[in-house]
Protein backbone atom coordinates (compact mmCIF):
# COMPACT_ATOMS: atom_id res chain seq x y z
CA UNK A 1 0.00 0.00 0.00
CA UNK A 2 2.39 2.38 -0.76
CA UNK A 3 1.05 3.91 -3.85
CA UNK A 4 -0.82 7.56 -2.59
CA UNK A 5 -5.04 6.98 -2.79
CA UNK A 6 -4.50 10.26 -5.10
CA UNK A 7 -3.14 8.78 -7.49
CA UNK A 8 -6.34 5.80 -8.12
CA UNK A 9 -8.34 9.14 -7.59
CA UNK A 10 -7.11 10.99 -10.21
CA UNK A 11 -6.64 8.29 -12.59
CA UNK A 12 -10.70 7.60 -12.04
CA UNK A 13 -11.55 10.90 -12.47
CA UNK A 14 -9.54 11.18 -15.75
CA UNK A 15 -11.50 7.82 -17.06
CA UNK A 16 -14.99 9.86 -16.17
CA UNK A 17 -14.16 12.83 -17.96
CA UNK A 18 -13.07 10.86 -21.26
CA UNK A 19 -17.13 9.19 -20.74
CA UNK A 20 -18.43 12.09 -20.59
CA UNK A 21 -16.24 13.58 -23.50
CA UNK A 22 -18.02 10.57 -25.20
CA UNK A 23 -21.09 11.17 -24.01
CA UNK A 24 -21.47 14.72 -25.60
CA UNK A 25 -19.15 14.35 -28.39
CA UNK A 26 -19.95 10.77 -30.03
CA UNK A 27 -23.22 11.29 -32.66
CA UNK A 28 -23.28 6.47 -32.70
CA UNK A 29 -25.66 5.47 -30.06
CA UNK A 30 -23.61 2.60 -28.99
CA UNK A 31 -20.58 3.82 -29.11
CA UNK A 32 -22.13 6.92 -26.04
CA UNK A 33 -23.43 3.40 -24.51
CA UNK A 34 -19.78 2.09 -24.00
CA UNK A 35 -18.94 5.13 -22.83
CA UNK A 36 -21.72 5.23 -20.26
CA UNK A 37 -19.97 1.48 -19.32
CA UNK A 38 -16.86 3.38 -19.09
CA UNK A 39 -18.01 6.03 -16.74
CA UNK A 40 -19.36 3.11 -14.41
CA UNK A 41 -16.19 1.44 -14.78
CA UNK A 42 -14.11 4.87 -13.27
CA UNK A 43 -17.22 4.59 -10.44
CA UNK A 44 -16.22 0.93 -9.99
CA UNK A 45 -12.79 1.82 -9.56
CA UNK A 46 -13.06 4.82 -7.18
CA UNK A 47 -15.10 2.31 -4.74
CA UNK A 48 -12.67 -0.58 -4.80
CA UNK A 49 -9.84 2.05 -4.02
CA UNK A 50 -11.78 3.09 -1.02
CA UNK A 51 -12.59 -0.40 0.17
CA UNK A 52 -9.20 -1.50 -0.46
CA UNK A 53 -7.59 1.49 1.69
CA UNK A 54 -10.39 1.29 4.58
CA UNK A 55 -9.54 -2.63 4.70
CA UNK A 56 -13.61 -2.95 4.43
CA UNK A 57 -15.15 -4.91 2.05
CA UNK A 58 -18.40 -2.90 1.88
CA UNK A 59 -17.25 -1.24 -1.50
CA UNK A 60 -16.14 -4.77 -3.28
CA UNK A 61 -19.55 -5.35 -2.39
CA UNK A 62 -21.45 -2.18 -3.99
CA UNK A 63 -19.46 -2.79 -7.42
CA UNK A 64 -20.45 -6.42 -7.38
CA UNK A 65 -24.18 -4.64 -7.89
CA UNK A 66 -23.09 -2.29 -10.14
CA UNK A 67 -21.49 -5.13 -12.28
CA UNK A 68 -25.16 -6.63 -11.93
CA UNK A 69 -26.83 -3.69 -12.54
CA UNK A 70 -24.76 -2.74 -15.85
CA UNK A 71 -25.37 -5.86 -17.22
CA UNK A 72 -29.14 -5.38 -17.31
CA UNK A 73 -29.01 -2.25 -18.32
CA UNK A 74 -26.54 -3.05 -21.63
CA UNK A 75 -29.00 -5.42 -22.52
CA UNK A 76 -32.20 -3.83 -22.47
CA UNK A 77 -30.37 -0.51 -23.59
CA UNK A 78 -29.16 -3.07 -26.67
CA UNK A 79 -32.27 -3.98 -27.31
CA UNK A 80 -33.54 -0.58 -27.70
CA UNK A 81 -31.29 0.52 -29.99
CA UNK A 82 -32.25 -2.73 -32.07
CA UNK A 83 -35.84 -1.46 -31.75
CA UNK A 84 -34.74 1.88 -32.87
CA UNK A 85 -32.30 0.67 -35.73
CA UNK A 86 -35.39 -1.40 -36.96
CA UNK A 87 -37.97 1.51 -37.23
CA UNK A 88 -35.33 4.08 -38.44
CA UNK A 89 -32.51 2.32 -39.75
CA UNK A 90 -30.15 4.19 -38.24
CA UNK A 91 -28.52 4.56 -34.95
CA UNK A 92 -27.13 8.21 -35.07
CA UNK A 93 -28.62 10.13 -32.07
CA UNK A 94 -29.30 12.94 -34.23
CA UNK A 95 -31.61 11.67 -36.06
CA UNK A 96 -33.34 10.18 -33.54
CA UNK A 97 -35.73 12.77 -32.44
CA UNK A 98 -39.29 11.25 -32.00
CA UNK A 99 -39.68 12.22 -28.98
CA UNK A 100 -37.99 15.60 -29.50
CA UNK A 101 -41.28 17.86 -30.36
CA UNK B 1 9.70 0.98 -7.44
CA UNK B 2 8.34 -1.51 -6.36
CA UNK B 3 6.57 -4.40 -8.23
CA UNK B 4 3.64 -2.38 -7.35
CA UNK B 5 4.17 0.94 -8.51
CA UNK B 6 5.40 -0.34 -11.55
CA UNK B 7 2.55 -2.65 -12.06
CA UNK B 8 0.02 0.38 -11.68
CA UNK B 9 1.90 2.71 -14.06
CA UNK B 10 1.72 0.05 -16.90
CA UNK B 11 -2.32 -0.76 -15.81
CA UNK B 12 -3.20 2.96 -15.32
CA UNK B 13 -1.32 4.16 -18.59
CA UNK B 14 -2.56 1.38 -20.82
CA UNK B 15 -6.34 2.00 -19.06
CA UNK B 16 -6.38 5.54 -19.71
CA UNK B 17 -4.54 5.43 -23.64
CA UNK B 18 -7.38 2.86 -24.19
CA UNK B 19 -10.07 4.98 -22.84
CA UNK B 20 -9.07 8.06 -24.96
CA UNK B 21 -8.81 5.93 -28.25
CA UNK B 22 -11.94 4.03 -27.66
CA UNK B 23 -13.75 7.44 -28.45
CA UNK B 24 -11.91 9.04 -30.84
CA UNK B 25 -12.04 5.85 -33.42
CA UNK B 26 -14.82 6.16 -36.03
CA UNK B 27 -15.03 2.36 -36.21
CA UNK B 28 -17.24 1.08 -33.67
CA UNK B 29 -15.97 -2.19 -33.91
CA UNK B 30 -12.18 -1.26 -32.71
CA UNK B 31 -13.83 0.93 -30.09
CA UNK B 32 -15.20 -2.01 -28.33
CA UNK B 33 -12.13 -3.85 -29.09
CA UNK B 34 -10.41 -1.22 -27.26
CA UNK B 35 -12.65 -0.56 -24.14
CA UNK B 36 -12.44 -4.60 -23.81
CA UNK B 37 -8.53 -4.03 -23.45
CA UNK B 38 -9.75 -0.79 -20.65
CA UNK B 39 -11.51 -3.78 -18.98
CA UNK B 40 -8.43 -5.57 -18.59
CA UNK B 41 -6.31 -3.49 -17.91
CA UNK B 42 -9.01 -2.28 -15.11
CA UNK B 43 -8.72 -6.00 -13.70
CA UNK B 44 -4.87 -5.72 -13.30
CA UNK B 45 -5.80 -2.06 -11.02
CA UNK B 46 -7.97 -4.32 -8.93
CA UNK B 47 -5.38 -6.79 -8.34
CA UNK B 48 -2.63 -4.14 -7.48
CA UNK B 49 -5.67 -3.12 -4.83
CA UNK B 50 -5.98 -7.01 -3.42
CA UNK B 51 -9.45 -7.21 -4.76
CA UNK B 52 -8.74 -10.95 -6.33
CA UNK B 53 -12.65 -11.15 -6.08
CA UNK B 54 -13.42 -8.00 -8.08
CA UNK B 55 -10.44 -8.56 -10.61
CA UNK B 56 -12.21 -11.67 -11.66
CA UNK B 57 -15.64 -10.42 -11.97
CA UNK B 58 -14.57 -7.94 -14.30
CA UNK B 59 -13.01 -10.10 -16.56
CA UNK B 60 -16.17 -12.61 -17.04
CA UNK B 61 -18.61 -10.28 -16.63
CA UNK B 62 -17.37 -6.60 -18.24
CA UNK B 63 -14.37 -8.26 -20.86
CA UNK B 64 -16.40 -11.89 -21.12
CA UNK B 65 -20.34 -11.10 -21.26
CA UNK B 66 -21.37 -7.39 -21.72
CA UNK B 67 -18.86 -6.60 -23.97
CA UNK B 68 -19.67 -9.63 -26.51
CA UNK B 69 -23.57 -8.58 -26.01
CA UNK B 70 -21.89 -5.09 -27.62
CA UNK B 71 -19.88 -6.93 -30.48
CA UNK B 72 -22.95 -8.86 -31.74
CA UNK B 73 -24.98 -5.82 -31.55
CA UNK B 74 -22.43 -3.82 -33.97
CA UNK B 75 -22.28 -7.07 -36.12
CA UNK B 76 -26.08 -7.11 -36.34
CA UNK B 77 -26.44 -2.96 -37.09
CA UNK B 78 -25.20 -1.61 -40.57
CA UNK B 79 -21.92 0.15 -40.24
CA UNK B 80 -22.24 4.05 -40.06
CA UNK B 81 -19.71 6.34 -41.55
CA UNK B 82 -19.70 8.56 -38.64
CA UNK B 83 -17.51 11.51 -40.08
CA UNK B 84 -14.15 12.88 -38.67
CA UNK B 85 -15.42 13.51 -34.84
CA UNK B 86 -14.45 17.07 -34.77
CA UNK B 87 -15.74 18.40 -38.12
CA UNK B 88 -19.20 17.94 -38.37
CA UNK B 89 -20.40 20.34 -35.90
CA UNK B 90 -17.61 21.89 -33.98
CA UNK B 91 -18.96 24.64 -31.85
CA UNK B 92 -21.13 22.06 -30.39
CA UNK B 93 -17.99 19.61 -30.02
CA UNK B 94 -16.08 22.23 -28.90
CA UNK B 95 -18.94 22.97 -26.39
CA UNK B 96 -18.97 19.35 -25.22
CA UNK B 97 -15.41 18.97 -24.16
CA UNK B 98 -15.43 22.46 -22.31
CA UNK B 99 -18.30 20.58 -20.08
CA UNK B 100 -16.30 17.72 -20.09
CA UNK B 101 -13.78 19.48 -18.72
CA UNK B 102 -15.02 21.38 -16.34
CA UNK B 103 -16.49 18.17 -15.11
CA UNK B 104 -12.62 16.66 -14.32
CA UNK B 105 -11.61 20.04 -12.80
CA UNK B 106 -14.26 19.57 -10.44
CA UNK B 107 -13.41 15.86 -9.15
CA UNK B 108 -9.67 16.53 -8.92
CA UNK B 109 -10.40 19.55 -7.05
CA UNK B 110 -12.28 17.62 -4.60
CA UNK B 111 -9.65 15.07 -4.73
CA UNK B 112 -6.73 17.86 -3.94
CA UNK B 113 -8.26 20.22 -1.60
CA UNK B 114 -11.52 19.22 0.26
CA UNK B 115 -8.59 16.70 2.22
CA UNK B 116 -11.02 13.64 2.62
CA UNK B 117 -8.23 11.28 2.93
CA UNK B 118 -6.69 12.26 6.50
CA UNK B 119 -8.05 9.40 8.42
CA UNK B 120 -7.25 6.48 6.19
CA UNK B 121 -4.48 4.43 7.29
CA UNK B 122 -3.67 1.87 5.10
CA UNK B 123 -3.57 -1.53 6.80
CA UNK B 124 -2.07 -4.33 4.40
CA UNK B 125 -3.42 -7.43 6.08
CA UNK B 126 -7.30 -5.63 6.47
CA UNK B 127 -6.81 -4.94 3.02
CA UNK B 128 -6.27 -7.93 1.75
CA UNK B 129 -8.69 -9.84 3.76
CA UNK B 130 -11.46 -7.22 2.43
CA UNK B 131 -10.99 -8.44 -1.13
CA UNK B 132 -11.08 -12.15 -0.56
CA UNK B 133 -14.05 -14.40 -2.10
CA UNK B 134 -14.83 -15.18 1.74
CA UNK B 135 -14.74 -12.11 2.92
CA UNK B 136 -17.37 -10.46 0.63
CA UNK B 137 -18.98 -13.80 0.12
CA UNK B 138 -19.83 -14.03 3.57
CA UNK B 139 -21.21 -10.42 3.62
CA UNK B 140 -23.15 -11.44 0.84
CA UNK B 141 -25.37 -13.99 2.15
CA UNK B 142 -25.85 -12.84 5.48
CA UNK B 143 -26.62 -8.86 5.61
CA UNK B 144 -27.44 -8.30 1.94
CA UNK B 145 -29.51 -10.80 1.44
CA UNK B 146 -32.30 -8.93 0.61
CA UNK B 147 -30.01 -6.93 -1.94
CA UNK B 148 -28.71 -9.55 -3.58
CA UNK B 149 -31.66 -11.52 -4.36
CA UNK B 150 -33.28 -8.43 -5.73
CA UNK B 151 -30.13 -8.28 -7.82
CA UNK B 152 -31.02 -11.71 -8.89
CA UNK B 153 -35.04 -10.31 -10.29
CA UNK B 154 -33.64 -7.33 -11.88
CA UNK B 155 -31.74 -9.78 -13.87
CA UNK B 156 -34.24 -11.51 -14.71
CA UNK B 157 -36.67 -8.66 -15.35
CA UNK B 158 -33.58 -7.35 -17.87
CA UNK B 159 -33.83 -10.72 -19.61
CA UNK B 160 -37.33 -10.65 -20.63
CA UNK B 161 -37.24 -7.05 -21.00
CA UNK B 162 -34.48 -7.62 -23.97
CA UNK B 163 -36.38 -10.29 -25.34
CA UNK B 164 -39.73 -8.21 -25.33
CA UNK B 165 -37.83 -4.97 -26.79
CA UNK B 166 -35.96 -7.07 -29.68
CA UNK B 167 -38.51 -9.24 -30.62
CA UNK B 168 -41.52 -7.79 -31.50
CA UNK B 169 -41.63 -4.15 -34.04
CA UNK B 170 -42.90 -0.95 -32.42
CA UNK B 171 -45.59 0.41 -34.42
Amino acid sequence: MNIPIEYYLILSAFMFFVGVAGVLTRRNAIIVFMSIELMLNSANLTLVTFSSYLGNSIGQLFVFFVMTVAAADAAVGLAIIIAIFRNKLTVNIDEINILKW
Amino acid sequence: MTLQIVLFFIFAAVSAVTAVIMITRTNAVISALFLVLNFASLAGLYLTLNAQFIAVTQIIVYAGAIMVLFLFVLMLLRPENEKKILDMKPKLQIFAMIIAFIVFIQIAYIIFFAQPLQNISPDLTNSIKAGTIEAIGRELFTKYIVPFEAAGFLLLAAAIGALVLAKKKFE
